[in-house]
């Protein structure tokens, strides 16, 4: 797997794109999805909604399974990728090119927790 | 965890490998949909080398199997097959499977039962323990045999080439024959459990890896449990722990065409034909959800006008394009239903089963 090395990963496999503004990107990594298979639904929440770390925001499906997309950091929503929710299987051949969620960061400080990409990788070798 | 001897066949192709009834199979290859187009639109191959298979001979053979299965063997003339049910004593259903004839015809009768890997330890020990005897021999045989699935329109067409000494064109549905896979003896049969014609090919587990590879070579797709899920559902065919159980009745379950009350005492006849006499409360529909992509997983509760009912199997139907579930409804239910979906009320109709059927 090639992670990007601008990237903060989550264990529960979100990844975060952390801006100087106090904004952060989120998407799905490239273990998740190819954990997933074939993903055919997303559920996100509302702009204006609030996450909370560790908490989940939302799921997504895949004819497997249904997963709970979990909070990489807190804060308030600001944009929502609907063009993801109507065709999600674009996720599958491009995880990081996909985001679901951008939200005004509350706390920058839980980023600190969330790993890089060599740990991330070393991360889910061994999970 | 056991493996098949396709194991590292599957890890060469790429398979994620999934636990599935102490097995270790392919899941998938690649991607799941893809491998249900191939199944529909070409031809796929699965390793079904875990299905259990339990060999009935004896001079009551067949009236062990009479007597333990709810179709009329009687019927099932050498060189065919039969799909049927095991009930226990109360009518609850142990297991569906395939029965294969295979003597010639003049004494000695010879049977081999295909079961499902989850239930093949409980059925062989339900079959040995209820119907042996001094005339009637049950031997499971499992581990004597590879067994690897052809499914698709093109099956016939990809397996000639490397089949020998049997003519597929000549093999109708629900038939079976010896032949030669390369160099290898094979016993291939007309069945398979995905809605499309197809073979399955009983070998040597020695033989079975070059005989993967060479439909490998021929452009054939490997499919895994996830794509034979998705293409049974939408053939609308029952799976063990879905859509029947001990604690269901083969006629609610739409599966009354392989019960003969007719061909005398069986187990679990009394029960059955009285479940029925008494009128069924429920049965199986199909559930399209008006949200193509919310798929109505297993355990979902359906509330329909007629009262409440539940989700046996849910997926993504590739051949469709749309979600799509077959549910247990109370037995008048129709038209507009509601499903209770993660906290939500999403609505749905009830329609007809089968969800795909084959032209032929």
């Amino acid at each position: 797997m090639n992670n990007p090395t601008d990237l903060k990963y989550s264990k529960t496999h979100e990844w975060v794109r952390v801006e100087a503004d106090g904004t952060a990107t989120i998407g799905i990594t490239d273990h998740a999805q190819s954990e997933l298979g074939d993903v055919i639904y997303l559920e996100l929440p509302a702009i204006g909604a609030s996450l909370t770390l560790d908490e989940p925001f939302g799921t997504v499906e895949s004819v497997k399974a249904v997963s709970d997309l979990v909070a990489p950091l807190s804060g308030r929503v600001v944009r929502v990728n609907s063009d993801l929710v109507d065709a999600p299987e674009a996720i599958n051949p491009d995880p990081y090119g996909c985001w679901l969620l951008v939200i005004e960061a509350s706390a920058l400080s839980e980023a600190a927790d969330l790993l890089s990409a060599e740990d991330y990788a070393l991360f889910t070798e061994e999970g | 965890m056991r493996r098949t001897p396709l194991f590292n066949a599957h890890v060469t192709d790429g398979a994620r490998m999934v636990d599935f009834a102490g097995w270790q199979m392919p899941v998938q290859y690649g991607s799941i949909l893809d491998e249900v187009r191939a199944v529909r639109s070409g031809v796929g191959v699965f390793d079904v080398s875990h299905m259990g298979q339990v060999r009935v001979s004896g001079a009551g053979a067949l009236g062990a199997i009479q007597r333990l299965l709810t179709n009329d063997a009687s019927k099932l003339a050498p060189g065919r097959a039969q799909y049927s049910l095991m009930c226990d004593d109360g009518g609850g259903i142990l297991d569906d499977l395939i029965v294969y004839r295979r003597d010639g015809g003049a004494g000695a009768p010879d049977f081999l039962i295909v079961v499902n890997a989850s239930n093949r330890e409980t059925d062989f020990d339900w079959m040995s323990a209820r119907g042996s005897g001094p005339d009637a021999v049950f031997d499971d045989v499992s581990d004597d045999y590879a067994l690897i699935a052809v499914q698709g329109p093109m099956a016939e067409a990809t397996l000639a080439p490397s089949l020998t000494g049997c003519d597929l064109a000549k093999l109708p549905a629900f038939s079976h024959a010896a032949a030669v896979f390369g160099s290898a003896p094979v016993h291939v049969a007309r069945t398979g459990y995905t809605g499309e014609d197809g073979f399955e090919i009983f070998s040597a587990p020695t033989a079975a890896e070059t005989i993967w590879r060479t439909l490998r070579d021929s452009g054939v797709v490997p499919c895994g449990l996830g794509a034979r899920d998705v293409l049974r559902i939408e053939a609308s065919y029952s799976l063990y722990g879905h859509e029947i159980n001990r604690e269901t009745n083969p006629y609610e379950a739409g599966l009354g065409w392989v019960v003969k009350p007719s061909k005398g005492d069986f187990i679990g006849r009394e029960p059955i034909v009285a479940a029925k006499a008494a009128g069924l409360t429920r049965r199986l529909t199909g559930i399209l959800p008006d949200d193509v992509r919310a798929i109505p997983r297993q355990g979902t509760v359906v509330t329909t006008a007629a009262g409440a009912g539940i989700v046996t199997s849910g997926t993504m139907s590739t051949t469709l394009d749309r979600a799509i579930g077959i549910a247990y409804l109370p037995k008048d239910a129709e038209g507009d239903v509601t499903l209770a979906m993660r906290g939500r009320e999403l609505p749905a109709r009830i329609v007809d089963l089968p969800f795909y059927k084959r032209c032929r």
